[in-house]
């Protein structure tokens, strides 16, 4: 059973980290992410062609993230597959020992770097969310018996700041009734904000993991207000990181106020490091989060 | 209508050079590319004086009815007969279909796209047009308030919004409000919000590919689509 789940049922404050399989065959530098956050994090987001961009993939990697000993969080976008392939490489990722799920509808092709592509979305992301949960029933897409199903524990994203509120606030009703457990937030900036999305979600019985992006530079404030799938880092945050002395520093310090804030409305936080991979544990460690048993034992392999 | 766009006139040059075809039969369509503005007479004329500076000679030239009409199109070509036949080449300014329809017509010469088939669209005002239908063979504008998300998504999402969504604004084409908002909008503005619940997956199998429609083999109890 998924640790994050037994974790987030029971009440812990949880914290997940996030990496991306690298362009190519070299496993070390994301290997040494991992190790990088392993102390600070309770299971780490894989990242599946992120950006629209050609990575590993996130099931091949999720499965090298396990054997590292950590839980990984296998994402699933619907722009690279159709329905047949989305619903094979479930199977595959349930028999390679991966228990989370994060449905994504992905970015578009355009803005990647295969600008090229097709962009498949045969389904989107609540229709993979309704299928996922076919498959934890024992059955396809269409309710005949599979040979043998999946458990997994299904998360869905959120975006706690974009208005209209009133849409996202159905969006997170309807992905919770198409079997999302757990949401992981985009960056989180305004804790009201996400308050008002954390209530909906725990009246309906779900989980919120709330974004925690560090921006240590103007640069990357930059590009997130540009390419990222629908961030605005508001100004008083730019403002902050570019009269900094140290913008990196300032970008931990800012990491570690928005974790303690989210740590009396969310039900844990998810770092998007941005190459600040070893600044993570300090993060998790200032806020006062107790990470207790991060990564997994050998013996729950 | 079928909107249309000018083919990069370099590629068009690459292939009659290719096929060394010095003489070109120009053909156009007198219904969808002249309100396009790519294939009436005006851009007919205008190829033909583009393949006279570039050294070849124009054996004719026409613009029929409607370029994609088996039988006009066979009717045209009669008419054109000896300059058809003088031609190496013939240059169809019309969409894809019209550019086969002439290919069926003149088997022995080679025939070549002069403009790119785009989609299909809506004339909102006078030159003018946005793409509104894909023609999937499942409609769902009953459950969307009559805009199509499959079409004006840019990623073509039954359910949404997606995650890009600012402001009500869309993440791919950022100066356009997302479709999504718009479809809950005008639901509510219906009394209909309960009905934005998810829609199913799309049944591509009612996708004709490719098309077929016979009305004579409906009327003699055949089925009219395959």
């Amino acid at each position: 059973m998924s640790r994050l789940r037994t974790l987030l049922e029971e009440g812990t404050f949880v914290v997940t980290g996030e990496i991306a399989p690298p362009r190519g065959t070299d496993l070390s530098a994301m290997r040494a992410s991992v190790e990088l956050m392993r102390p600070a994090c309770h299971a780490l987001n894989v990242t599946d062609n992120q950006g629209a961009s050609l990575h590993l993939s996130s099931l091949a990697a999720s499965r090298v993230v396990l054997d590292m000993g950590v839980e990984p969080i296998f994402q699933q976008t619907c722009r690279d597959r159709n329905r047949l392939a989305l619903q094979s490489d479930l199977l595959a990722a349930w028999t390679l020992g991966l228990e989370n799920l994060l449905v994504v509808t992905g970015d578009d092709p355009r803005g990647g770097d295969h600008p090229q592509a097709k962009g498949v979305f045969d389904l989107d992301s609540t229709q993979l969310l309704e299928v996922a949960s076919f498959a934890n029933a024992g059955t396809d897409m269409l309710g005949r018996p599979l040979k043998g199903g999946t458990s997994f524990y299904l998360g869905a994203a959120m975006f706690p700041e974009a208005e209209p509120w009133d849409i996202q606030r159905a969006r997170i009703e309807e992905k919770m009734a198409a079997g999302a457990r757990f949401f992981q937030t985009q960056a989180v900036f305004d804790i009201d904000k996400l308050a008002r999305a954390t209530d909906v979600v725990h009246e309906l019985g779900g989980k919120v993991i709330a974004g925690i992006l560090l921006l240590r530079s103007l640069k990357a404030i930059d590009f997130i207000n540009q390419r990222l799938a629908g961030l605005m880092v508001p100004e008083t945050i730019s403002d902050r990181i570019r009269g900094a002395a140290d913008p990196g520093e300032e970008a931990v310090l800012l990491g570690i106020e928005q974790a303690r804030a989210a740590r009396d409305v969310a039900d844990g936080i998810h770092i998007m490091p941005l190459g600040l991979d070893g600044q993570v544990a300090r993060i998790v460690s200032e806020a006062g989060i107790v990470v207790e048993a991060a990564g997994l034992e050998r013996n729950d392999l | 209508m079928i909107i249309t766009r000018p083919r990069d006139w370099a590629r068009i040059e690459v292939r009659l050079d290719a096929l060394g075809a010095r003489r070109v039969f120009v053909m156009g369509c007198g219904q969808c590319a002249t309100v396009a503005g790519t294939g009436g007479e005006a851009e007919v004329l205008e190829a033909k004086a583009v393949l006279e500076r570039s050294g070849r000679e124009v054996t004719g030239w026409s613009v029929g009815e409607v370029a994609c009409h088996a039988g006009g199109q066979r009717l045209e070509t009669r008419e054109h007969a000896s300059e058809l036949a003088a031609a190496d080449a013939v240059l169809v300014l019309a969409c894809g279909a019209g550019v086969q329809t002439m290919a069926d017509a003149v088997e022995d010469t080679p025939v070549l796209p002069g403009l790119e088939s785009v989609f299909l669209g809506n004339v909102v005002r006078h030159g003018v047009f946005e793409e509104r239908c894909q023609m999937c063979g499942d409609c769902v504008l009953d459950r969307t308030a009559g805009i199509c998300p499959v079409t004006t998504c840019p990623k073509g999402l039954l359910n949404g919004p997606c995650g890009g969504m600012w402001n009500g604004m869309c993440e791919v084409l950022e100066d356009r409000e997302c479709t999504h908002v718009r479809i809950r909008r005008r639901l509510a503005q219906q009394g209909r919000t309960g009905e934005s619940v998810p829609l199913p997956p799309k049944d591509y199998s009612k996708k004709l590919k490719p098309g077929k429609v016979d009305l004579r083999a409906a009327s003699h109890g055949k089925g009219g689509t395959s």
